[in-house]
């Protein structure tokens, strides 16, 4: 540790008079949309931002206060990844919430509903859901796993001064504004590209800065090579960004309005939006927590990654086809046949680059198999891992025109993306939160490795009820739908199909709120580890004093 | 690492020493796709089949489409039909890429936790719709819909309509200059069968429905909105003057 003397130097300075000169210009601009805003939306908007950027500059100003900006030059930036890891917690328990109450509202809607509350119907709080759960909770998870990383890998402090505390408070401020907009009813009516254009001009500016942020640290990286994990890193955020930028092409209706119309209209924007949305999963929800796979499995296990070359092939791979597969989102629809066989063909062919991955993370457990029995993260990251191979097959095998025709419109897609959301997304951002939290606050473990046990198996079991119950539901309205009677007409009304779903909504619920109370018990749990004594655990972690190149 | 190479590889001493290069090579990789399979849909002619009768919104079914969009029907509803026969037997002909050419965003959807909605203008009457929107278990018992019955006391906000076609007229949406100057009368004239506009309005949007859609004559609600745009859904084509068959259709 020859390197962490922590030595507090004077800072030049210009990262904090930049961010405080974009705090200005917010609220400038939030004040004018308050004071001229055309809809009451963007009047409310406009305060809440305006509350939001004048934090910001106090916040700026403060880090000035005692005769100008002092910088701690540690080996290691740790706490904007504390307050990432904290973040990303809080974020997970707020989306799996929301998502308990919209499945409540499918199964007794004569319960959950609420006419006077308009703004609590189905329609408003399931982009709240997925927004949370894929943007906020795991959005928080890559940005604080992937700063814990590249530091580590790079043996290099975190680049840019307060930039990082901008990208995560910016990020924040960006959640904070989608959310709230959805409730109030602004949108662009894009799935998970909810978020109108304000917000998403704000994001631009804080995926910038977090990619300034990623690449300035690995250009002062002490390692001879960028390891693996950066690769998975780097790729989604470069990506997402693209796929932001293009996706989001709109004009405003009024500079102080909320509202603002696509570029691209019809078959056009609905490529452009399910290759963006399909690459939100391929990218953001999967290249980048592949990025956790790649660190946290080997450091946990101590083994080194499988095969270095399976990495190679399974990066290049990945990004160039996982780009094609957006069109199986529109088999059978007005877009041009062409566009859809080229989809599909990818897809299938994403089965192999996404097989690689999960063989490459699973046999790293090789001569470590043993800790599947005694470490409940370990089993925890595996069972990630598998469910990533379980989606990543049910995938391509969806994508196929003939089983499409019957899976899409149907809870079927549901099951598919939780098994990918729970399983893969959420078990491996849980294994590497029990991972990080001790070594960020220099704990023996985790407070209680009982409860870690208790979160595992409330997690899986909440995962199969809920992927158990979306199959045959998916299954059993495409096949009504279809069914025909003896005279040749169509056999069930539509209505009759909604109604054959109610025993599977109900399981489905049930599903949820197992996997949420799980998440609580790993709240609670973080809580006790960071503030509680931890001098006598189960959960002992190897202390994580300096990075060993895994390569 | 036992499958290391002794000496640096290509892709040690080049990718994984430089970032830049890195980063570089992922946008290539990423491009090319997104490249070949989107980029053609701008220019090929066959992209949007040859069809009469899709005109842009009136300004009324435009505010109700912002409705739709509002409350995120579209997270339940799909509005494309596919070419399948029990699909087509229980919504009607299947969707074509014409029918949404002005719609920005397009509002396909990917779920159908309700029915699809892509022509169900003009299949249930204003009165259904409205008592629907109300209460839907009044009509349909076993429905697991929300109740939107504030919409009827909505005063439809319509401040902003002659922005909202102008820049719908710049994207490229056909509304001639007249139209987006007589945006508010000809949004006021729809709720009106007895309007000095009736001959207007249906002279720059034919075929357009001109009545009270909420039986309110006093106001005009989110709710006249809303029920406007889904009576126009899937209405406009005239099927006559489309042939599948046809080269300029094959797609």
């Amino acid at each position: 540790m020859s390197q962490a003397t922590a030595m507090p130097v004077k800072s030049s300075g210009l990262d904090g008079m930049l961010i405080g000169l974009i705090c200005i210009l917010g609220a400038f601009w939030s004040l004018m949309a308050a004071a001229r805003g055309v809809d009451p939306q963007m009047v409310a908007h406009g305060w809440l931002m305006l509350g939001g950027f004048i934090i910001g500059l106090v916040l700026v100003v403060n880090a000035y206060s005692a005769n100008g900006r002092v910088e701690e030059t540690g080996l290691y930036h740790d706490n904007v990844i504390k307050a990432g890891a904290i973040a990303t917690m809080f974020w997970a328990v707020v989306g799996l919430l929301v998502g308990v109450v919209i499945a409540l509202q499918l199964a007794w809607p004569n319960i959950f509903y609420f006419e006077q509350f308009g703004f609590l119907n189905f329609g408003r709080l399931r982009p709240l859901h997925t927004s949370a759960v894929i943007f906020a909770f795991g959005g928080n998870a890559l940005i604080a796993t992937s700063f814990y990383v590249v530091q580590r890998t790079s043996r290099a402090r975190l680049a840019g001064g307060l930039w990082p505390w901008f990208v995560f408070w910016g990020y924040q401020f960006f959640i904070v504004i989608a959310a709230s907009g959805y409730v109030m009813g602004v949108t662009q009516a894009q799935e998970y590209a909810e978020p109108e254009w304000y917000a998403d001009i704000w994001l631009t500016l804080v995926w910038v800065a977090y990619l300034m942020v990623f690449l300035g640290t690995l250009w002062k990286r002490k390692e001879p090579h960028i390891y693996v994990a950066n690769w998975f890193y780097l790729a989604f955020i470069v990506t997402i960004a693209v796929l932001h930028l293009v996706n989001n092409l709109s004009i405003p209706v009024d500079p102080f309005g909320s509202f603002s119309y696509r570029v691209f209209s019809g078959v056009q924007n609905a490529l452009t939006q399910w290759w963006y949305g399909h690459n939100a999963v391929g990218f953001f929800l999967t290249a980048g927590f592949l990025g956790i796979m790649y660190y946290f499995i080997p450091k946990r296990v101590e083994r080194p990654v499988y095969s270095y070359r399976l990495s190679i092939v399974h990066f290049w791979t990945l990004i160039f086809i996982y780009i094609w597969a957006g069109p199986h989102h529109l088999h059978y629809t007005a877009l041009p046949e062409w566009a859809q066989t080229l989809g599909m063909t990818f897809s299938v062919m994403l089965w192999m680059p996404s097989w690689g991955g999960m063989i490459n993370g699973l046999m790293t457990l090789s001569g470590a198999w043993d800790k599947l029995r005694t470490d409940p993260v370990v089993r925890m990251m595996v069972v990630s891992v598998a469910f990533y191979g379980m989606s990543t097959f049910e995938g391509p095998l969806m994508s196929i025109r003939a089983v499409n025709a019957l899976s899409h419109y149907t809870d079927w897609t549901i099951g598919h993306v939780h098994s990918g959301a729970l399983g893969w997304v959420g078990m491996i951002s849980f294994g590497a939160i029990y991972c990080m939290v001790p070594w960020l606050w220099k704990k023996k473990g985790m407070w209680s490795r009982a409860l870690i046990e208790w979160h595992f198996w409330l997690a899986t079991l909440g995962i199969l009820l809920y992927i158990a119950a979306m199959w045959p539901s998916g299954i059993t309205q495409g096949l009504m739908w279809r069914a025909y009677n003896d005279l040749g007409f169509l056999e069930y009304s539509f209505i009759e199909t909604v109604e054959a779903m109610h025993p599977y909504y109900i399981i489905r619920a049930g599903g949820g709120l197992l996997f949420l109370a799980g998440a609580i018990l790993m709240a609670f749990n973080m809580y006790k580890t960071i503030t509680g004594d931890v001098s006598e655990t189960e959960d002992e972690v190897t202390p994580q004093p300096r990075a060993i190149p895994a390569e | 690492m036992a499958d290391t190479p002794q000496k640096p590889s290509f892709h040690q001493k080049f990718f994984e020493k430089n970032s830049l290069i890195l980063t570089l090579g992922v946008v290539v990789t990423i491009s090319i796709g997104g490249i070949v399979e989107i980029a053609p849909l701008f220019y090929l002619n066959s992209t949007i089949e040859e069809v009469e009768g899709v005109r842009p919104y009136t300004p009324l079914e435009l505010m109700g489409r912002q409705i739709y969009m509002r409350e995120g029907c579209y997270n339940c509803h799909s509005q494309m039909i596919r070419p399948l026969r029990d699909e087509v037997e229980r919504y009607g002909h299947y969707s074509l890429a014409a029918e949404s050419m002005y719609d920005r965003p397009f509002q396909w959807g990917s779920k159908r936790t309700g029915p699809d909605l892509a022509r169900v203008g003009g299949r249930y009457s204003d009165e259904w719709h409205r008592d629907h929107l109300i209460h839907p278990q009044s009509v349909v018992p076993e429905s697991i819909m929300p109740p939107y019955a504030f919409l009827q006391d909505a005063v439809l906000d319509y401040s902003t309509i002659t922005a909202h076609l102008r820049v719908n007229q710049f994207l490229g949406v056909p509304y001639s200059d007249e139209a987006v100057e007589n945006a508010v009368a000809d949004l006021e004239a729809q709720v009106d069968e007895f309007s000095s506009g009736y001959d207007d309005l249906i002279a720059r949007y034919p075929g357009a429905q001109i009545r009270n859609f909420d039986g309110n004559a006093e106001v005009i609600t989110e709710m006249d909105a809303l029920i406007a745009y889904l009576q126009v859904l899937g209405t406009m084509v005239d099927f006559s003057t489309y042939s599948p068959d046809a080269e300029a259709n094959q797609r």
